[in-house]
């Protein structure tokens, strides 16, 4: 029942195969006899869970449920969870009981989800690899001694290693798509404004989107459809009408355009990760898609921009853990400067006090026009190629990551060398495109993702190409030994 | 560029984030190595060129003015470090 994909566990729950209860029940048992291992989970709301799937069985036997009425997730803890403590891998939030739900969480509740637990991730978001989390690293079932990606390593982890069959993650610039490649499944960072922010801890707002991290493309396609839509809480969220993403998944591909960026199969990447994403590519020609060679001169210049836009907009969101209304509070302050400087010390980890501090001299009188201005200002021009590009072509295709999941040390003293390994991740949220990562191979053993870019909105088509690649591929499949 | 002992001191105090001694050495290395990497940007000429805030282009959307949250005091002072008599409670201010 486990390897099970969402949709297929929605037919066996139609079907009355199973209850919402027994299946919430094995999750939780999995979970349970598992996640030592793996240190996926912060919290795990067991007796929570059952509560929602007995409500879920109820609801069903009375004939009004949904496509997704008493199928199981994990939420990343991220998001605020009503009467859940949602920490974001901090201390600053380990005793933070959310007082009220995130829309993306409460969409899923109203369909009839049951939340399993919240998933561990890097502090505040900030990290390629799930090691800056207060509750220690997470580890990447694939090897237990490599990194899960980032920052939504335990919710990547949670479906690969099947402890849960899809959870929700939040992406910045990869977060999403890097810990979907680096553990073997699927993840879609949907177009910015397309799933409210409200109730998501912000890292850097213009940057953040929700998205579904599941087996398959048409797992997200079905949560897509819950999730997506207009929020008058976020006052970035898009007005207008939501598709249903499942109505595309069969279309044939023949004739679509892909674009192979040059910038992306350059020096750095690793010539496994190489070879299997161009055999990806030769699968789509042969299912008679046109594939042909684009530039995007700018992606280089996307480190720098995002490395000053992230952190500007993070030292500004986290200026309101100041231990006055909630979250820690150094012990015994002498005044209010004190207690600002030393709960602000220990209550955030190095990583997030070093983007803090970059952002903060970005902001800083005499060097923003240097620096925050500047990073706008090649966002525009990031943006820019991206619309050239996709005049031409119908989406962009190339790695995810440059490498395979490095071992759980090997970057974390090195900040600079964990920033360059989001090359191919970060332009994409500095344009608000959407982006889809679909496991396409190995490399030594480790999973490898391919990426695909849409434009605007265009997450239906992406779906659809992901859907006919897995229908024709099994990587999706692919399980660790668990 | 790198930054020196003395800037980081300054942005530490305008981020509110009190340095140890014993950590201000790697403070002083990792902020450099970070400033040199978007340095690159410096490169580019972006004479002319529209900042661009929102990936959309989109305007941050307005709202009524008017009351639409419920009075939930209890429920939010319950996650406060220090409270009482419905007040947040924070070192002395005023002498």
């Amino acid at each position: 029942m486990l390897d099970k994909t969402l949709k297929q566990l929605s037919d066996g729950l139609a079907q009355g195969d199973f209850s919402s209860v027994e299946l919430t029940t094995a999750y939780l048992d999995r979970i349970q006899q598992a996640d030592s291992r793996y240190n996926a989970f912060v919290t795990v709301t067991g007796s929570q869970a059952l509560d929602s799937a007995r409500a879920a069985d109820a609801r069903r036997a009375k004939g009004d449920a949904s496509a997704l009425t008493g199928l199981p997730i994990a939420h990343k803890d991220i998001f605020c969870t009503a009467g859940v403590r949602t920490s974001c891998g901090s201390k600053m939030l380990d005793n933070f009981i959310a007082p009220y739900e995130s829309t993306a969480t409460a969409r899923l509740a109203d369909a009839g989800m049951v939340m399993l637990g919240k998933t561990n991730m890097d502090e505040f978001a900030m990290g390629s690899s799930t090691e800056s989390s207060y509750y220690g690293a997470t580890r990447n079932p694939w090897d237990l001694e490599a990194v899960p990606g980032g920052s939504s390593g335990g919710s990547a982890v949670a479906v690969a290693a099947r402890m849960a069959p899809v959870a929700l993650g939040t992406d910045t610039g990869g977060s999403i798509r890097q810990p979907a490649a680096f553990c073997g499944i699927t993840g879609l960072k949907p177009t910015y404004g397309r799933v409210s922010r409200w109730g998501m801890i912000a890292y850097g707002s213009s940057l953040d989107q929700a998205g579904p991290m599941t087996q398959t493309a048409e797992d997200a396609a079905l949560l897509l459809n819950s999730l997506a839509g207009f929020d008058p809480k976020d006052s970035t969220s898009m007005e207008r009408p939501v598709e249903d993403f499942l109505a595309n998944l069969n279309q044939p591909i023949k004739g679509l355009r892909i674009g192979l960026p040059k910038e992306y199969f350059g020096e750095g990447l690793d010539p496994g990760i190489r070879a299997a994403v161009m055999d990806a590519v030769k699968q789509f020609e042969a299912m008679g898609a046109v594939v042909k060679e684009i530039s995007l001169p700018r992606t280089e210049l996307s480190i720098p921009a995002y490395y000053i836009i992230a952190p500007a907009e993070a030292s500004t969101n986290l200026s309101r853990s100041d231990g006055v209304r909630y979250g820690h509070r150094c012990d015994a302050p002498t005044d209010l400067a004190d207690m600002y400087m030393r709960t602000r010390a220990d209550g955030f980890g190095t990583e997030v006090k070093r983007r803090i501090l970059v952002g903060t001299y970005a902001l800083s009188a005499g060097y923003y026009d240097a620096y925050y201005r500047k990073a706008q200002q090649l966002r525009r021009l990031i943006k820019q190629d991206f619309q050239q590009a996709l005049a031409d072509v119908d989406v962009i295709l190339g790695p995810t990551t440059p490498s395979p999941a490095w071992k759980i040390g090997a970057k974390s003293q090195d900040p600079v060398a964990m920033y360059l390994e989001d090359i191919y991740t970060l332009s994409v949220n500095l344009a608000g495109l959407p982006g889809l990562a679909l496991p396409c191979g190995f490399q030594s053993g480790l999973p490898v993702g391919l990426q695909l870019i849409g434009n605007y909105f265009d997450e239906a088509r992406l779906l659809n190409i992901g859907h006919q690649f897995q229908l024709a591929t099994d990587w999706h499949t692919r399980k660790p030994n668990l | 560029m790198s930054l020196d002992r003395s800037q980081v001191e300054n942005v530490a105090r305008l981020a509110r984030i009190k340095i140890d001694e014993n950590e201000m050495a790697d403070y002083v290395d990792s902020l450099s190595s970070i400033l040199a990497l978007v340095d690159q940007m410096q490169a580019i000429d972006t004479t002319d060129v529209e900042p661009l805030a929102n990936p959309l282009d989109a305007a941050q959307r307005l709202r009524a003015d008017v009351v639409t949250e419920a009075n939930q005091r209890e429920l939010l002072q319950a996650n406060a470090p220090h409270a009482e008599k419905g007040l947040f409670l924070v070192p002395k201010v005023i002498e």
